[in-house]
């Protein structure tokens, strides 16, 4: 089952009188289950495509879906409805709340959905152990270590049992011991839960996790290896 | 809410010194509303009450032509036999004392200086003029056989570099529109604590200055006090002549009800001024905590948060800023209110002339529940109107400039 399609999707930034297209018609599916990399130089439209996909922004043109869905019909609020029950993100800078501990950080997002207080205690405890960070729980932020915190990013990411998480350079500020670290606890984590990861990298190390590697190019995809079936 | 609460309070946390300056200018602003409101109120009550009982009394009762301003002198435009209408004024039980009052204009001379001033002659053992007695600070009181002696204001006695004991030439105007003159003994000083009074009347035994000008057992108002000051309209009307104007201190503090509504709103218009301030500062600092959390707002929206949950994130900030500001403005305005209720705060009301207008050199605050109410909830709801923008700001932002930090 498709959980995200995208249908010749264009995105043209305009800075002053500067006209800059990120994105040049873009068709992409991604599968229930994938464990898949998006791929390409600096500039290539990974990230747009990432936003796109995470209903962040809408496309200048084309379509996107999600679990069956045209999000690009979707107004503001109902974008954000979809995001909060369907999608997990994962950020290159660790996007934690610093005010809120580790804890109330993977809680957040259980909050909006509704989730009721013991349901969501076990489910933050269930995820901070996933992650291993049981004895951090009531840490902030600044008191963790980046790769403990993109590790609370991650457990924040899958608290709501989302379709999809998208990940964007999510090892980009982690040295290799922790980068790897992140990696397999994703990896684990579709493994075990089934969750569609759709991450973007440029670093090799990364993109040998992926199960379906998808380059870009200037805005364009100019490889997918089809390699779309779960591993 | 408990968790808007909690997120409020760390958002605060996070720049304490600047949340404790912003909650310092919301406190600072609800204090001098306080004060200003309880000065205005202080001043209104210091200067109905002089007025009565120095200048109008609760009544008055005056010969239907007697006009105020040209402090006539003429038998027709004054009260004949005072005695006997003051004896039918006493019979009504509302009334607590009824003296008549002969008021002159006059010019006072010692060495080289003179000045005009108002000379009244007055009963000496009248209740209603206790309150000279009691405000003698040198001397003696005037009685009523004294023939050349009179009792000055202390502002005036200064003025003069007179003492009690010295002579000054008294030039009164009479009722044949001539003038007389006489050299008399300053037998007191008093002190009303009100300098516009004390430094423009000097006071005479009646009998002294129906002789002086001319207006033998004439006067020229009966000065009315009552045992209870509402009871003013029902005494006048039982009073109603066709040979008597009687007027009400409503009507003779008329002048001050006016100027009241007039500092009035000026005082509005400094209220807004200080709102305007405070809210100004509430804004800058929500502003600036919007564009410091910009990528954190970028990230409540990506995992779902609403545009209304994002406002109200910072409406609750605002709301706690508000509380903790208010609670300080009582604090601190209660303090200053309190403290110039016991001392006074002394006004320098020298060159103040309007007409029929006295105010005490010290003003006494006074603060009422009703307005410590409103102006408290005021400012806590301009708090919150000026938060409104900031939290706009924030609701608006798009999930992706948000997330690279760029606000709108």
């Amino acid at each position: 089952m498709e959980v995200t399609k995208v249908i010749n999707a264009t995105r043209t930034f305009k800075i002053g009188e500067v006209e800059t297209q990120a994105l040049r018609g873009v068709d992409l599916s991604i599968t229930n289950g994938e464990f898949t990399a998006l791929v390409g130089p600096s500039g290539s439209g990974k990230t747009t495509l990432l936003q796109l996909i995470g209903l962040l922004d809408q496309p200048t043109t084309g379509s996107v879906f999600i679990n069956g869905k045209e999000a690009t019909r979707l107004n503001r609020d109902q974008r954000a409805d979809l995001r909060k029950g369907a999608i997990g993100f994962i950020f290159q800078f660790f996007a934690l709340i610093p005010t809120l501990t580790a804890y109330e950080n993977i809680e957040l997002p259980l909050l909006l959905n509704g989730m009721k207080p013991a349901e969501r205690k076990a489910r933050v405890n269930e995820m901070l152990e996933a992650v291993g960070l049981g004895e951090r729980a009531h840490h902030r932020p600044d008191q963790l270590s980046g790769g403990q915190q993109q590790r609370v990013a991650v457990a924040r990411a899958l608290s709501i049992n989302p379709s999809l998480v998208l990940a964007d350079e999510p090892t980009a500020n982690l040295d290799t011991e922790n980068g790897k670290q992140v990696m397999d606890i994703m990896q684990k984590l579709n493994k075990d839960t089934g969750v569609t990861f759709v991450f973007a990298t440029h670093d090799p190390r990364v993109i040998k996790y992926a199960q379906r590697v998808v380059t870009l190019r200037d805005g364009l995809i100019v490889e997918n290896n089809g390699n779309s079936t779960k591993a | 809410m408990s968790q808007l609460l909690k997120m409020a309070f760390r958002d605060l946390g996070r720049n304490k010194r600047r949340s404790i300056l912003s909650a310092l200018a919301v406190s600072m602003g609800a204090a001098l509303l306080l004060l200003f409101a309880s000065v205005l109120r202080g001043e209104i009550q210091s200067a109905i009450q002089p007025t009565i009982q120095l200048q109008t009394g609760h009544l008055q009762v005056r010969a239907v032509s007697y006009n105020e301003n040209k402090i006539s002198l003429k038998w027709e435009d004054l009260v004949a036999n005072p005695d006997q209408v003051i004896a039918q004024i006493q019979s009504l039980p509302q009334v607590a004392v009824a003296t008549p009052r002969l008021v002159a204009s006059g010019i006072v001379t010692a060495g080289e200086d003179s000045r005009g001033v108002q000379v009244i002659g007055i009963d000496p053992a009248s209740e209603a003029n206790q309150v000279f007695r009691q405000g003698l600070i040198a001397g003696q009181f005037i009685t009523p056989d004294d023939r050349d002696s009179i009792v000055v204001g202390k502002p005036l006695a200064d003025k003069f570099d007179i003492q009690v004991g010295e002579k000054v030439n008294l030039l009164v105007n009479t009722s044949n529109g001539n003038v007389d003159e006489q050299l008399f003994t300053v037998k007191g000083i008093y002190s009303t604590n009100t300098t516009t009074y004390d430094e423009n009347t000097v006071f005479m035994p009646l009998a002294k200055a129906q002789t002086i000008t001319g207006t033998e057992n004439h006067a020229s108002t009966i000065f009315i006090l009552l045992k209870d000051q509402t009871q003013a309209d029902a005494v006048a009307a039982a009073l109603q002549s066709p040979d008597y104007q009687v007027l009400t201190w409503q009507k003779m503090t008329e002048v001050i009800s006016q100027t009241e509504d007039l500092a009035n709103s000026f005082m509005y218009i400094f209220y807004l001024i200080i709102l305007g301030i405070t809210a100004t500062v509430v804004t800058n600092t929500l502003v600036m905590s919007v564009f410091e959390r910009t990528r954190e707002i970028g990230i409540l929206l990506a995992i779902g948060m609403k545009g209304y949950r994002i406002m109200a994130q910072f409406l609750t900030e605002a709301a706690v800023l508000a509380t903790g500001g208010v609670v300080g403005g009582l604090i601190i305005g209660g303090l200053l209110v309190g403290y110039f209720a016991v001392y006074g705060l002394p006004i320098n009301v020298g060159a103040m002339g309007i007409s029929g207008y006295l105010i005490r050199n010290i003003i006494y605050t006074q603060l009422t529940i009703k307005d410590t109410i409103i102006l408290t909830v005021l400012t806590y709801i301009v708090t919150l109107i000026a938060s409104l923008y900031p939290a706009v700001l924030a609701a608006r932002m798009e999930p992706v400039e948000a997330l690279h930090g760029i606000g709108d």
